[in-house]
């Protein structure tokens, strides 16, 4: 934490040095607003991929910066007490996993290798639709993992 | 039936167990090695199937979500992609047979990382081979791409940094190459299927913009397949990477992208459009022809016993390029087998580098002497597949030569004769360095043998695919009927 260092010399000898909680009380404050807002928003475009612009690529992205907006003003070390490293991994396996897994649930239920037509959800038009769905929110998963553990690298690199 | 959806599954199981593995792995390291046995023996069986069904019936085809092609994504498999794809499923089984202890010793800390991109590296080739949709072909190009830089990357020395560093760069450029002639296509056609592509273009083969993306395909798949002078990348990436890695991307990477370069050629553009309209098959004969000189000529100058043989790569890639090059039926036949031939070989003599830097840490030739005492087995395996490689009547090698030869000379082209027979000359100088000092080495220096079981010669997961290899370099030379009947056919789907 270079910029606390900073601070301390500016302010001299007689400045009682305060606990990193109180410091940058502004910059906390609006990431604790947010963070949840900006998981909601991606959530909000990965629903809604299949019927308008966005998808699951899109909304893992932002909610992979919503992390990452928590790792800049919290620290890593905060952040990975929240999503911790085998937790990632295992989303990041996992998203690509429920991909996959859609596409041969069709195929044990008849249809072609995503063919959502064939998944017994109701009606065909239904089942494309839910089916999709599964897919962007698998894709989802991923992206936002991946999006997390790249920037926790590099984050760990800097840090070091 | 299941049966129908082989051609997806050839894929979707490699590719699950690829993002399985780090789940697995964290249970338990040695697990890995078993789910990608495990998978990539579904797929060979698959990819046999495939290769019979195809025999049989002829062409399948696969539509993705049943969307109907050329709206869909298709899976197209003929009698050239069912060949390719047993040959990448059969030495990416032998190879993952043999990488156990290997990858055991070399990356003890990065198992898991190791089989996962591994997977993904065998999942892109499978999908390169199997596809008939040009855009598709490119995401697995890539996928296969990333992976490899990957695994050469995750060598233990900083060199494998360099060297895959310099492979990122021109692979990129390549894989940009590749996508902006799949533009131009677009651009002009309006679709990504191979075979819509090939009604579609003929009417506008006169546009300097099919002409342009023809231009760039080519340079493009030349990088990858690392036709000289575009193979700079090459012999420092497999010098540097782990030896299962070098084993794996010399048998079956650059084999996949010849195939894609052959497919996007005769099947894409036409063979009246490169043979006769523009030619591109007689540069490239030429090409192939310097490559497989100069190729040859550099692997004499290499002391590092890895180093030569991907030297001979480039050579090797150029035999297969030369038999499509000239173009003839006989040639043609000649090239495509080499692409097997030379798979079974290269894969044989990394594997045996391999396991000699696992037993004892040598890389340099000249301390080969004496390995004839302490790993008698497997350095007649290296044998085999190095007269294999000369082309001594009786082995693979002979008989791609021998149709190579047949093509040349039923062409006339006395030149490409007098370059085969050369390159065979150079290459009985540099593997007959090896095998001086194996069998007739001037002083015996005892080796110090501090890999794994000090008794043994190797531990079984390595010695039996290595022999397997080894051996079938000399009974499909004998018994080449059986390639050359699946050959026969491509060759005549491709130039007849």
């Amino acid at each position: 934490m270079d910029e606390v260092d900073e601070h301390v010399t500016v302010t001299g000898e007689s400045v009682i040095v305060r606990p990193v909680e109180e410091l940058y009380i502004i910059r906390r404050i609006i990431a604790r607003i947010m963070v949840p807002l900006t998981q909601l928003y991606g959530l909000y475009v990965i629903m809604h991929g299949e019927g308008g612009p966005g998808g699951g690529f899109q909304g893992g992205v932002i909610l992979g910066s919503a992390t990452i907006l928590y790792v800049l003003v919290f620290g890593v070390d905060e952040a990975k007490k929240r999503i911790s490293e085998s937790l990632n991994n295992l989303m990041k396996s996992t998203g690509v996993l429920i991909y996959a897994g859609i596409g041969l649930l069709c195929i044990i239920f008849g249809g072609y290798y995503l063919e959502y037509y064939a998944l017994p959800l109701g009606h065909p038009e239904k089942a494309s639709e839910l089916g999709i769905l599964g897919v962007e929110i698998g894709i989802g998963i991923t992206v936002s993992a991946v999006m997390i553990s790249i920037f926790f690298d590099l984050a760990e690199r800097f840090e070091k | 039936m299941i049966t129908e959806h082989f051609p997806i599954l050839l894929i979707v199981v490699p590719l699950t167990s690829a993002l399985s593995t780090p789940l697995i792995g964290t249970l338990n390291k040695k697990y890995c090695w078993y789910t990608a046995i495990f998978s990539i023996s579904l797929s060979l069986f698959m990819s046999l199937y495939i290769l019979n069904a195809v025999m049989h019936t002829g062409r399948i085809s696969y539509w993705l979500g049943n969307w109907e092609p050329p709206y869909g994504i298709e899976y197209a498999i003929d009698y050239l992609n069912s060949y390719v794809l047993v040959i990448v499923t059969f030495i990416a089984l032998a190879v993952t047979i043999y990488s156990k202890w290997s990858v055991e010793k070399e990356l003890p800390e990065k198992t898991v990382l190791f089989y996962t991109v591994y997977l993904l590296l065998i999942t892109g080739l499978l999908g390169i081979t199997i596809t008939g949709d040009i855009f598709n072909l490119y995401v697995f190009l890539e996928i296969t791409s990333l992976s490899a830089y990957t695994l050469v990357a995750i060598g233990k020395k900083r060199n494998a940094l360099v060297a895959s560093y310099n492979y990122a760069i021109l692979g990129t450029i390549s894989a940009t190459f590749i996508l902006i002639a799949i533009g131009y296509l677009y651009m002009v056609t309006g679709t990504l299927n191979m075979a819509d592509l090939s009604t579609k273009l003929p009417p506008l083969y006169d546009s300097k913009v099919v002409l342009t993306a023809l231009a760039f395909f080519m340079a493009g798949f030349s990088i990858k397949v690392a036709l000289f002078p575009l193979h700079v990348w090459l012999p420092d990436a497999y010098t540097h990477a782990p030896s299962v890695v070098s084993a794996i991307l010399a048998a079956t990477s650059t084999k996949v992208a010849a195939y894609a370069m052959i497919r996007v050629m005769f099947t894409v553009f036409s063979p009246e459009f490169i043979i006769v309209r523009v030619n591109i098959t007689h540069i490239l004969s030429w090409i192939a022809a310097f490559a497989i000189i100069v190729g040859s000529v550099l692997a004499i100058a290499q002391v590092d016993i890895k180093k030569m043989l991907a030297y001979s790569s480039v050579a090797q890639i150029g035999y297969i390029m030369l038999g499509i090059g000239l173009s003839t039926k006989l040639s043609v036949t000649g090239g495509i087998l080499h692409i097997l031939n030379h798979a079974l070989m290269k894969a044989t003599l990394f594997l045996v580098a391999g396991a000699v830097i696992y037993k004892t840490g040598i890389r340099n030739i000249e301390e080969y002497r004496g390995l004839r005492r302490e790993m008698p087995l497997t350095m007649l395996a290296f044998t085999i597949a190095a007269l294999s490689m000369i082309g001594v009547p009786g082995t693979v090698g002979f008989v791609s030569k021998w149709y190579l030869l047949l093509g040349a000379l039923h062409e006339g082209k006395w030149v490409f004769a007098l370059v085969l027979i050369l390159s065979s000359l150079l290459m009985l100088v540099y593997f007959w360095r090896v095998i001086e000092n194996i069998y007739f080495p001037k002083m015996h220096v005892a080796v110090a043998m501090d890999g794994g079981d000090k008794k043994k010669e190797l531990p079984y997961t390595m010695l039996v695919p290595i022999l397997i290899l080894a051996l079938l370099c000399i009974a499909l030379g004998i018994l080449a009927f059986i390639p050359l009947k699946i050959v026969g056919m491509i060759s005549q789907m491709l130039v007849g």
